[in-house]
């Protein structure tokens, strides 16, 4: 279970926000770009560090600003899956995915259930987009994360390949018993993969934003940035 | 032609290239991703010998490599010679002389690599020293060849500040800048004519790999984007 509130001082608005997590579920965070979620995911990373506020996940302190804890990144033990593919372009994609595994034959097996096998030899730069996404959890998985962060995983792709990688994750998401964190602003990625989802606002939670963006009545700024964005979602 | 001299420049270029591009690295990367109070006097100070005369260069290392300066000391207490006058200190000028050639183009290639690499390197559990050896150096390679090719090329070339460490010790000290002064010296153009011919295939070369891996580097630079 991951437990965390966080506060932060971000340069348009505060973010303030708390939640968890539990085992085995998927809590998609969402709302409209420049909301804070990145943000978000980057300080349960430990990438970002909170102004103020605790990260518990386990019962073991990631993070308490009150009493100065701050548990570095690569101790936290996770898997994150970054927006945009963050490959080693000097290493092939087998490589690349066997990196910081625990279990280097559990690679193979990640590569048949994500269909890259045949492209263990290629350098990043030699396949496409959708191909390196599934390459950059392959990696994020290999290393057995105990909490496994995926910040808008799908968002660089094409409609078709998105749509492919989402049933991918959604398959995935029934084997692991880990929780997971999922950043999206597309509404129908959310509904479709999300066991609970919390709507994110210039960095507060905003239950009703996406009754809001659906209805598509912009009474206020703040809805009006929320519909501008995931448009092309919206009708994927 | 004095056989001697050049190989003594040779390996001086050699053993240069090779302690300052281990000695660089790390300096290069400190520099390239820390933060902290002073670096830019730490940076400036790594500089100076580029700024400096060779001979303003020299003239420090004596003071502090004579027997009265305290690495000419300790050197003295700790091997009973002097460090003045031999191919050790002439190879500590040259490193000092040469340092700035080493981290610049380091420091660049390393701020050329995604941050977002490092990011991931850390989720992935490395540690800075682990990243730097598995992603920082690995990708920064055209650069650190770069980076020892000037170095080595800036080596050979060095004269002042050499001969106010060193000398001119026959097999020793004596690198094939010195042999071609004082060649001219003694009238003896044919066999200055003959050194400075050697160097000019060697630097050459040299100039046409660094452009080579410039290329390359280029190149993969655009095959990522």
């Amino acid at each position: 279970m991951l437990q965390t509130t966080l506060k932060k001082k971000l340069k348009f608005f505060d973010l303030d926000i708390s939640f968890s997590c539990p085992e085995d579920k998927m809590l998609v965070l969402i709302g409209p770009s420049g909301g804070g979620k990145t943000t978000i995911i980057r300080m349960l990373a430990g990438l970002e560090t909170p102004d103020e506020g605790k990260i518990v996940f386990h019962n073991q302190v990631w993070f308490d600003s009150t009493r100065h804890i701050n548990l570095p990144t690569r101790k936290r033990g996770i898997g994150y899956v970054f927006q945009d593919y963050t490959l080693f372009p000097h290493l092939n994609l087998y490589k690349n995915a066997a990196f910081a595994a625990v279990d280097k034959k559990e690679v193979h097996f990640l590569f048949e259930l994500f269909n890259i096998g045949h492209l263990r030899d290629r350098k990043p730069h030699m396949v496409s987009g959708g191909e390196r996404q599934r390459c950059a959890i392959c990696q994020a998985l290999a290393r057995r994360p105990q909490l496994l962060l995926l910040d808008e995983p799908l968002s660089a792709l094409d409609v078709v390949t998105r749509r492919e990688l989402r049933q991918e994750l959604k398959n995935l998401k029934k084997k692991l018993s880990i929780p997971i964190i999922y950043v999206t602003h597309d509404i129908n990625e959310a509904f479709f993969l999300a066991d609970e989802i919390l709507p994110v606002v210039d960095g507060k939670e905003d239950k009703d934003w996406m009754q809001r963006t659906y209805r598509r009545g912009p009474s206020s700024e703040k809805i009006h940035k929320a519909t501008r964005e995931p448009r092309l979602a919206l009708v994927g | 032609m004095d056989y001697l001299a050049l190989w003594v420049t040779l390996k001086l270029a050699v053993i240069t290239t090779v302690i300052l591009i281990i000695l660089a690295a790390p300096l290069a990367y400190v520099l390239a991703y820390s933060r902290f109070p002073g670096k830019s006097f730490l940076e400036a100070l790594i500089y100076l010998p580029m700024a400096l005369p060779p001979t303003v260069i020299g003239f420090y290392l004596i003071m502090v490599m004579g027997p009265r300066g305290w690495i000419g000391s300790s050197w003295l207490a700790l091997t009973g010679n002097s460090l003045l006058f031999t191919f050790v200190g002439i190879a500590i000028a040259s490193i000092i002389y040469s340092i700035p050639f080493a981290v610049q183009p380091m420091k660049a290639a390393f701020q050329k690599i995604d941050r977002r690499l490092l990011e991931n390197a850390s989720v992935l559990g490395l540690s800075q020293s682990a990243a730097f050896i598995r992603v920082v150096i690995p990708n920064s390679i055209a650069g650190l060849v770069a980076a020892a090719v000037l170095v080595f090329l800036h080596s050979i070339g060095a004269f002042g500040i050499l001969l106010m460490v060193g000398g001119s010790i026959p097999g020793v000290t004596k690198v094939a800048s010195i042999a071609i002064y004082e060649a001219v010296e003694t009238m003896n153009y044919r066999a200055a004519g003959l050194i400075a011919l050697s160097f000019i295939p060697i630097s050459y070369a040299f100039l046409l790999l660094m452009n080579k891996l410039n290329g390359d580097s280029e190149n993969n630079a655009s095959n990522h984007t």
